[in-house]
């Protein structure tokens, strides 16, 4: 960790805007979207500094930096110190996948017992420095931009990259999977295969890769702009699927976004409420 | 001039009109399945139409069943329409350098291919029509639109298996071919399997005057007539469009816009697969060292927050507000600003619903009085 306090503004004539990319509990994956632009890598390499990148090379270049692209959900009592450092130390801070912008796989941690988890997994618990929780960094500092994804889109990557260098909004829109695969032509794998899909409230990125390959939409993205999880739920009910799986369905990669959180609580609570009505909701028609 | 010239040709016949076409340098696009369903693509001949298919439609489903003859056209229209060739999901609409302090700005592509479409329903002939309206004779044409409807050759087929979202009747748009076509079919299969043919414009009666065909028959158009009065009597659902923009404007505050606002998903699939839904936003693309931007026009909708998006905030947060606007323009505010109905009755908005949203059922539920009319006042948008 370098020191600096990011100064706003434009940066000197002449010199490159400085990037920096921090880890935090993650898998790497997306931090590994930026080597994996390997056609655009040296153009990405010549427009901005790559100043503090652990990943690609332990060179490091002092602080401040312009922009930062944040990995991975806070899940340490030192995560919760450094993130603070990395906002301090940077101009700009855009957080980077399902994890950062959502606490990631890891956040199901937060529905249940992390003591219990602890004595289960680990032979010695007691030398485990953990949170309750695993959150995402705007739980803790300003973030001036969340990209999506479990792992995030190299494409969208560039463009935030590229929007940032060019002083404009990022092009990531936040509407539904749906649109994607409708403009991709495909055909829709709920209504002509009866194949449960997350596409309708799953926010837009990836440029529906499942259902490209007829399979349903797995939420990578976390919520869409308006996500509509009960009316969905039932679509999925009436293709056979039971309160477990919608559980299941909701809990993955972006299980700690609040709409897939609040509709998994939903459809766990009427579970353990057996004498509640069947559905908890009225009936559309 | 041979329009309206009627005359029979056979399955060979229709393939050697897609061939007399393609030697045209047209590129024939038509209906085949992929996915299980019935999509547009290219195809070069007869034996990649969907031989045999027929689709099982209801709202929120679409299923392929065989049918017990060999029709090369027995099915209604599924999730794909003429809109994704003649108004594209995406296109690019210009590129810019950086010139000095300034930029220039370099020339457009040149629209891509001359279009044959085969099969084109009476539904999607009057759809195009009123993508036409809009996009063509209107004070600002669309150049790209305007290049690739002026080229394409429309070859229709009357419709004889309407599916169980169709209301064309309803809209007066089907399920026979009237105008606005170069050649036109109605499939014959009581005996041999056979196409009426008929001839709209001069481009049809060339391609039409280089096939093998024979003169058509009383006892022809009899079955034609047949056909098509027999898919008339059994559409899926139907539209009581009786006063439609007055009952819609009066209703703006009926507590059915909240019932729907619940079930609707805002995932964009109705306006999407709606062959006359136009609407588009454009995208700004730079390259990271700024030297050069491109402008693409991207298919949008009503449905989501960007498309009402005014100066940092979009006027249109609720759900309720979108699905009224979109219906109530579709079916009411289109009469004031294009002359017509934004609707034609081909029920893909139904089918292709996940959760199976009835636009007929709407109306109907709004033409009922509301419990309460007057609640929510504050959520108008």
């Amino acid at each position: 960790m370098t020191a600096g306090k990011a100064t706003h503004g434009e940066p000197p004539a002449g010199s490159r805007p400085k990037l920096a990319v921090w880890k935090f509990s993650s898998c790497d994956g997306c931090q590994l979207s930026l080597l994996d632009c390997e056609d655009e890598l040296l153009e990405v390499a010549e427009a901005i500094e790559i100043a503090y990148f652990l990943e690609a090379t332990r060179a490091v270049v002092e602080g401040p930096y312009d922009l930062s692209l944040v990995e991975g959900s806070i899940t340490t009592p030192d995560e919760l110190e450094r993130i603070h450092q990395v906002r301090e130390a940077s101009h700009r801070v855009v957080t980077i996948g399902a994890c950062a912008t959502a606490g990631g796989i890891q956040a199901l941690r937060n529905f249940t017992d992390v003591e219990e988890y602890m004595s289960v997994v680990y032979a010695h618990p007691s030398f485990i420095s953990t949170l309750d929780t695993a959150t995402p960094v705007s739980d803790h500092v300003e973030v001036d931009f969340e990209l999506r994804g479990c792992p995030i889109n190299k494409i969208q990557l560039l463009e935030v990259i590229s929007a940032h260098l060019n002083e404009r909004r990022p092009e990531v829109p936040g509407h539904s999977v749906c649109t994607e695969c409708k403009l991709r032509l495909n055909v829709c794998v709920m209504v002509a295969s009866g194949t449960p899909c997350l596409g309708p409230v799953t926010h837009a990125g990836c440029g529906a890769l499942c259902p490209t390959f007829s399979r349903g939409c797995y939420g990578c993205f976390g919520p869409m702009e308006t996500p509509n999880t009960e009316s969905l739920e039932a679509s999925m009910e009436a293709l056979g699927l039971g309160d477990p799986d919608i559980v299941r369905m909701f809990r993955t990669y972006n299980a700690w976004a609040p709409a897939f959180r609040d509709h998994s609580r939903l459809v766990e609570l009427r579970m353990s409420e057996p004498a509640a009505s069947p559905t908890g909701r009225e009936d559309p028609a | 001039m041979a329009n309206g010239l009627r005359a029979v040709i056979d399955v060979d016949g229709l393939d050697e009109v897609i061939t007399r076409l393609r030697v045209q340098g047209f590129s024939t696009i038509g209906p085949t399945c992929r996915d299980g369903a019935i999509v547009y693509d290219e195809i070069e001949a007869t034996g990649e139409l969907p031989r045999g298919w027929a689709d099982d439609q209801d709202a929120g489903t679409y299923r392929l069943v065989r049918r017990d003859d060999e029709a090369l056209f027995g099915y209604a229209v599924g999730p794909h329409s003429w809109k994704q060739y003649l108004h594209p999901p995406g296109e690019l609409l210009f590129e810019v350098r950086r010139d000095g302090g300034g930029f220039v700005i370099e020339e457009r592509p040149e629209p891509k291919s001359r279009y044959a479409f085969i099969g084109v329903r009476a539904c999607e002939l009057a759809a195009i029509g009123v993508q036409d309206r809009v996009l063509v004779e209107s004070e600002h044409p669309a150049g790209g639109y305007s290049v690739r409807r002026g080229e394409a050759f429309l070859l229709a087929v009357d419709c004889g298996e309407p599916g169980g979202s169709c209301f064309c009747v309803s809209m007066g748009t089907g399920p026979g071919v009237s105008s606005g076509f170069d050649l036109a079919l109605t499939e014959l299969m009581s005996g041999e399997h056979r196409f009426l043919v008929r001839v709209g414009s001069d481009a049809g009666a060339a391609v039409l005057g280089e096939v093998a065909s024979r003169e058509a028959t009383g006892e022809d158009l009899a079955e034609a007539r047949r056909v098509v009065e027999m898919a008339g009597a059994r559409m899926g659902r139907h539209l009581d469009t009786d006063g439609l923009p007055v009952l819609l404007a009066e209703n703006l505050e009926h507590p059915r816009w909240d019932d729907v606002a619940r079930r609707c998903l805002t995932c964009t699939n109705c306006t999407l697969v709606c062959p006359t839904c136009f609407c588009s936003t454009v995208e700004d693309l730079t390259t990271l060292d700024g030297q050069r931007a491109q402008r693409w026009q991207r298919w949008d909708s009503c449905f989501t927050l960007g498309f009402s998006e005014l100066h940092g905030s979009p006027v249109r947060h609720s759900t309720r507000g979108r699905y009224r606007q979109w219906l109530t323009h579709k079916l009411g505010t289109w009469w004031e600003q294009f002359g017509e109905s934004g609707c034609v009755g081909c029920g893909r908005c139904i089918t292709w619903c996940p959760v199976g949203i009835d636009m007929t059922a709407e109306v109907a539920a709004l033409r009922r009085p509301g419990v309460d009319a007057s609640a929510n006042p504050e959520e108008v948008r």
